[in-house]
C-alpha cells in the first residue's frame, strides 16, 4: 500500500488541508470531507470574551477524534512567539504534539524567516514536538531542518495564498532527492494541476488552503484536488516516459503503409 | 482585583481562582489553553490556581487557519 508515513503514523491521504477562509463551519466541513484529507491545520488565537456559552466551534465541524489536527504558528514573526504558540496548542489538544512550524519574515509577502525558523525548530524538537516545518525552497536549509530533527519539511510552491503554483520545480526536486523525511509542498497551490505537478516531482504530499477555500466552488475544488494528488502520485510511481527534445517518435507502425 | 485577559483589563470584586474566572467569562467546558504571566497552566490545575492583582492572562482556542 502506498501510504504516507509522518512521525511513524500512517495516513491514507496525501492531501493535507487548511481550515481558514471558508464562508462558515458548514462549508469548511463539507470541503474537508470531500477532500479526503485526514490532517487539517488550525490556527491558535485568543478566544472572544463575552460570547454566549454553547456557540459552535471549529471542533464541532471537524471533530479531533476524526481528524489529526496540525496547529500552526501563523502570524508569528519570532521564534519565541512560535514556540509559545505551539506550547499552548499542545496543552489545548491534550498533549498532541504533531505541529506545523512557520515563522514569517514579512507581512506583505508572508515569506518565511528561515533564521528564526531554524532557531524555533531546534527548541521545539528538543521539547519533544514532532515538527512539520514550513520552509523556503532552499535545499541547504531544508537539509538543516531535517538534521535538527523535523519530521517533515514543507517547502513553499509560491507565496501563501497567491495561487501561483510551483515556481521553482528544480529546487523542489533537489529537496526531494536529498530528503529522508516526507516532503510536503505547502503554500501557493492554485489549482488541480499544481497539486498533480508537485506529486509528479516526487513530493510525499501537498498542503493547501486557499486553493480550495478561495475557489468559486470549494467543495468541487476539494474533489478535484483529491483526484489531482492521487493522479500525480500514480504518475510518479508509474515512472513517466522520457522527454524527447527536438525529435518525434511515432506511435503507429512505420511499415505496411499503403502506397 | 485587576486582571488583564487577552489584552483587556477587567476588574473583579472577589478574588476568583482560574476555574471561577473561566466560569464568569462563559468559557467553562470549552476546549482552550491558558497562559498566566507567560506560564501555561495545565487544565487539571485550573481550580487550584489562585490569581493575583495585575495578573496577565492569555486564553486561546483553535480556529480555522492554513
Amino acid at each position: 500500500m502506498d501510504e504516507l508515513i509522518i512521525a511513524g503514523k500512517v495516513y491514507a491521504s496525501r492531501l493535507l488541508v487548511g481550515t481558514g477562509k471558508y464562508k462558515d463551519f458548514d462549508e469548511t466541513r463539507r470541503a474537508v470531507e470531500q477532500s479526503g484529507a485526514q490532517i487539517v491545520t488550525v490556527a491558535i488565537r485568543r478566544t472572544n470574551i463575552g460570547q454566549t456559552a454553547g456557540e459552535p466551534s471549529l471542533l464541532d465541524a471537524l471533530p479531533p477524534s476524526k481528524y489529526t489536527y496540525l496547529p500552526n504558528t501563523a502570524g508569528c514573526y519570532s521564534a519565541d512567539d512560535a514556540i509559545r504558540t505551539l506550547r499552548l496548542a499542545r496543552e489545548l489538544l491534550d498533549g498532541h504534539d504533531l505541529v506545523k512550524l512557520e515563522v514569517l519574515g514579512d507581512p506583505k509577502t508572508l515569506y518565511p524567516n528561515m533564521v528564526e525558523t531554524l532557531k524555533a525548530a531546534e527548541v521545539l524538537v528538543k521539547d519533544g514536538f514532532k515538527v512539520m516545518v514550513y520552509t523556503s525552497d532552499d535545499p541547504i536549509i531544508a537539509r538543516q531542518l531535517e538534521e535538527i530533527g523535523c519530521v517533515a519539511v514543507m517547502p513553499l510552491a509560491s507565496l501563501i495564498g497567491s495561487g501561483m503554483g510551483i515556481l521553482n520545480p528544480w529546487n523542489l526536486q533537489i529537496i526531494i532527492d536529498n530528503a529522508k523525511v516526507p516532503v510536503i509542498v505547502d503554500a501557493g497551490v492554485g489549482t488541480a494541476s499544481d497539486a498533480a505537478i508537485a506529486m509528479e516531482l516526487g513530493c510525499d504530499g501537498v498542503l493547501m488552503n486557499t486553493a480550495i477555500a478561495g475557489a468559486q466552488n470549494p467543495v468541487l475544488m476539494a474533489s478535484a484536488m483529491k483526484k489531482a494528488v492521487q493522479a500525480g502520485r500514480e504518475a510518479f510511481l508509474a515512472g513517466r516516459m522520457p522527454k524527447k527534445l527536438y525529435s518525434a517518435s511515432p506511435s503507429s507502425p512505420t511499415t505496411g503503409l499503403i502506397s | 482585583m485587576q486582571l488583564t485577559v487577552n489584552g483587556t483589563s477587567h476588574s473583579f470584586e472577589q478574588n476568583p481562582n482560574l476555574s471561577q474566572l473561566l466560569e464568569y467569562l462563559n468559557l467553562t467546558g470549552k476546549r482552550l489553553a491558558v497562559e498566566c504571566n507567560g506560564e501555561i497552566v495545565p487544565r487539571s490545575r485550573f481550580g487550584e490556581t489562585r490569581l493575583a492583582d495585575g495578573d496577565k492572562l492569555e486564553i486561546v482556542v483553535a480556529v480555522g487557519g492554513g
